[in-house]
């Protein structure tokens, strides 16, 4: 009897335990590149000491934090301090237990998976208003007040943007939700809400133009300002990981996911992960660009983009989809 | 032999008994707000354990990530003296009991009618026979039997949110209010302008 269970979970760890290896090495080299896309646009060099073209700079960095103090001011809540780095980053690793990168190639290939990850990605906020509340500092108070009213209003966004892909494909499943996208990827039809996704992603993951919570000419460095070496790392990859995880859902939402852009033969060949991994540096190269070219919001003008713009418009377009389903649909089919 | 459902269902129970009585028993409100959380979460885990992963989820996403984190918004901006937060208990005691014991009651009435109990459980065995997902089980019966429910209770929750809005207006004499539609409308040729200085000789600056 236990054996029949103690197997399939030991199969379930290393599986998981592979996933997180290979991101977090991923990680290193998105912000990599991060950077030098950033500095590119710059005119300036980026990273190029350590190691060939400074690829191994982000590694470098990692283990300067891991080496350095742990330092925790003393009128701060200490548990909820520590816990707060921790849950950010085991929320962000978790939310990867779906995600299909190529057919088959997921941890758990659930029924609610869309479900699962926008659960996830809406319990982010608490590692926020934790670690911004525990510093018992004013600074990354604020930071964690703006961060929760940012997360929470453009979630209702999203959350309407994945509701009108659901209604095209008619599962939660992320596996169906790729294979619905075979004759066409769902970014040609619902071009606006991709575009909506996108903005909603770079405000929900607190990336520039909308990183107000740290925004460092008026918030030190937002709910991180206390912290330091190994919890501040765990912020920073937890951070990192909601936005290739951002990335993720915005391929296998709108850009097919593992699919070849068109099923011929020399783009048929490649197999699905190494399109998976090329849609996915392109959506992360978007998010760089975002970053280097558009300057900050103002909060107001955040808080209006959010629900006076976006919310609107993707309410009216899921009564669209939903009214092209039910009324043209069956007109094209008969 | 003990399934190992069995072990993960007393676990999730034990912990979410012990976090829900840990709401009210810690003196710190944040505290309570994350023992309050972790009831939720293991609410959550004993909806999947019931293969109902959509209630699961919908649990929390709508109680974790949005309602828990108002509380939490609420309290933490709340300036509360530790120290004076425990003495009304006495004085709401009666009231607090008295509810109590209601809820005892009508638990015991519920748990006592053997029909109410058949019903719960002819419900629960037919969404785990038929072969649909939970997701498309919920919808139908949503969506069909209960539609007027539906609407009701969407219709109170839009009353009480205008409610909500209405009673924490406050109307001020002189509401410095962003002007949208003008501040877009600027370009660079209303507020940019580039005057050609000429040098200046060095005697004239000293």
């Amino acid at each position: 009897m236990w054996a029949t269970y103690l197997f399939p979970t030991l199969i379930i760890a290393l599986h998981s335990f592979a996933v997180i290896m290979v991101l977090l090495v991923a990680l290193a080299f998105f912000m990599y590149g991060d950077r030098k896309i950033w500095a590119a646009v710059q005119y300036r060099r980026g990273p190029n000491v350590v190691g060939p073209f400074g690829l191994l700079q982000s590694f470098a960095d990692i283990f300067k934090y891991l080496f350095k103090e742990v330092i925790i001011p003393t009128a701060a809540n200490k548990p909820i301090f520590l816990l707060a780095p921790f849950i950010t980053m085991f929320l962000a690793l978790s939310a990867w237990a779906v995600i299909p990168v190529s057919e088959g190639w997921a941890v758990a290939d659930i029924n609610v998976g869309i479900l699962y990850v926008l659960a996830i990605s809406s319990l982010g906020v608490y590692g926020v208003l934790m670690g911004g509340w525990a510093s018992n500092s004013k600074y990354p108070f604020l930071g964690a007040l703006r961060s929760a009213a940012q997360m929470v209003s453009y979630e209702v966004s999203i959350g309407l943007v994945i509701i009108s892909v659901l209604l095209c494909v008619g599962s939660l499943n992320l596996t169906d939700i790729v294979l619905a996208q075979k004759t066409i990827w769902f970014a040609v039809p619902l071009f606006p809400m991709f575009v909506i996704f996108f903005i909603s992603a770079l405000a929900e993951t607190n990336r520039p133009p909308f990183d107000l919570p740290e925004a460092e000419s008026e918030l030190v460095s937002g709910f991180m300002t206390e912290y330091a070496s190994t919890p501040y790392v765990m912020f920073m990859i937890g951070e990192l990981a909601n936005i290739v995880l951002m990335c993720a859902m915005a391929v296998i939402l709108f850009l097919g996911g593992w699919l070849p852009p068109v099923d011929i033969v020399p783009f048929n060949l490649v197999p699905g992960v190494v399109w998976f991994m090329l849609k996915l540096g392109f959506m992360f190269f978007c998010f760089a660009m975002a970053k280097a070219i558009v300057p900050r919001y103002r909060y107001d003008q955040l808080m209006r983009l959010g629900w006076k713009v976006f919310l609107p418009a993707t309410l009216a377009w899921v009564v669209l989809v939903a009214a092209v389903l039910q009324f043209i649909r069956p007109l094209i089919i008969n | 032999m003990i399934l190992p459902s069995t072990i993960i269902f007393y676990m999730l129970a034990g912990v979410s008994v012990a976090s829900a009585f840990m709401v009210i028993a810690s003196r710190n409100p944040i505290y309570s707000i994350f023992f309050l959380i972790l009831t939720f979460v293991q609410a959550a885990g004993l909806f999947i354990l019931l293969h109902a992963e959509f209630l699961a989820l919908l649990l929390v996403v709508v109680y974790v990530g949005a309602v828990a984190v108002l509380f939490l918004f609420v309290v933490m901006m709340l300036d509360i003296d530790f120290s004076t937060l425990r003495e009304g208990v006495l004085q709401y005691m009666p009231i607090g009991a008295t509810v109590g014991v209601i809820l005892l009651c009508e638990l015991i009435f519920v748990f006592a009618s053997s029909s109410e109990w058949a019903g719960a459980n002819k419900i629960a065995t037919s969404i785990t026979t038929s072969d649909i997902t939970n997701t498309e089980a919920i919808g139908r019966v949503l969506y069909t039997d209960y539609i007027y429910y539906f609407q009701l209770a969407g219709v109170i929750l839009l009353v009480a949110m205008i409610g909500a809005i209405v009673l924490t207006l406050v109307e001020y004499d002189n509401p410095r209010r962003q002007n949208i539609a003008a501040q877009n409308a600027r370009r660079p040729e209303d507020a940019i302008e580039l005057i050609d200085i000429k040098p200046q000789d060095k005697e004239d600056t000293l």
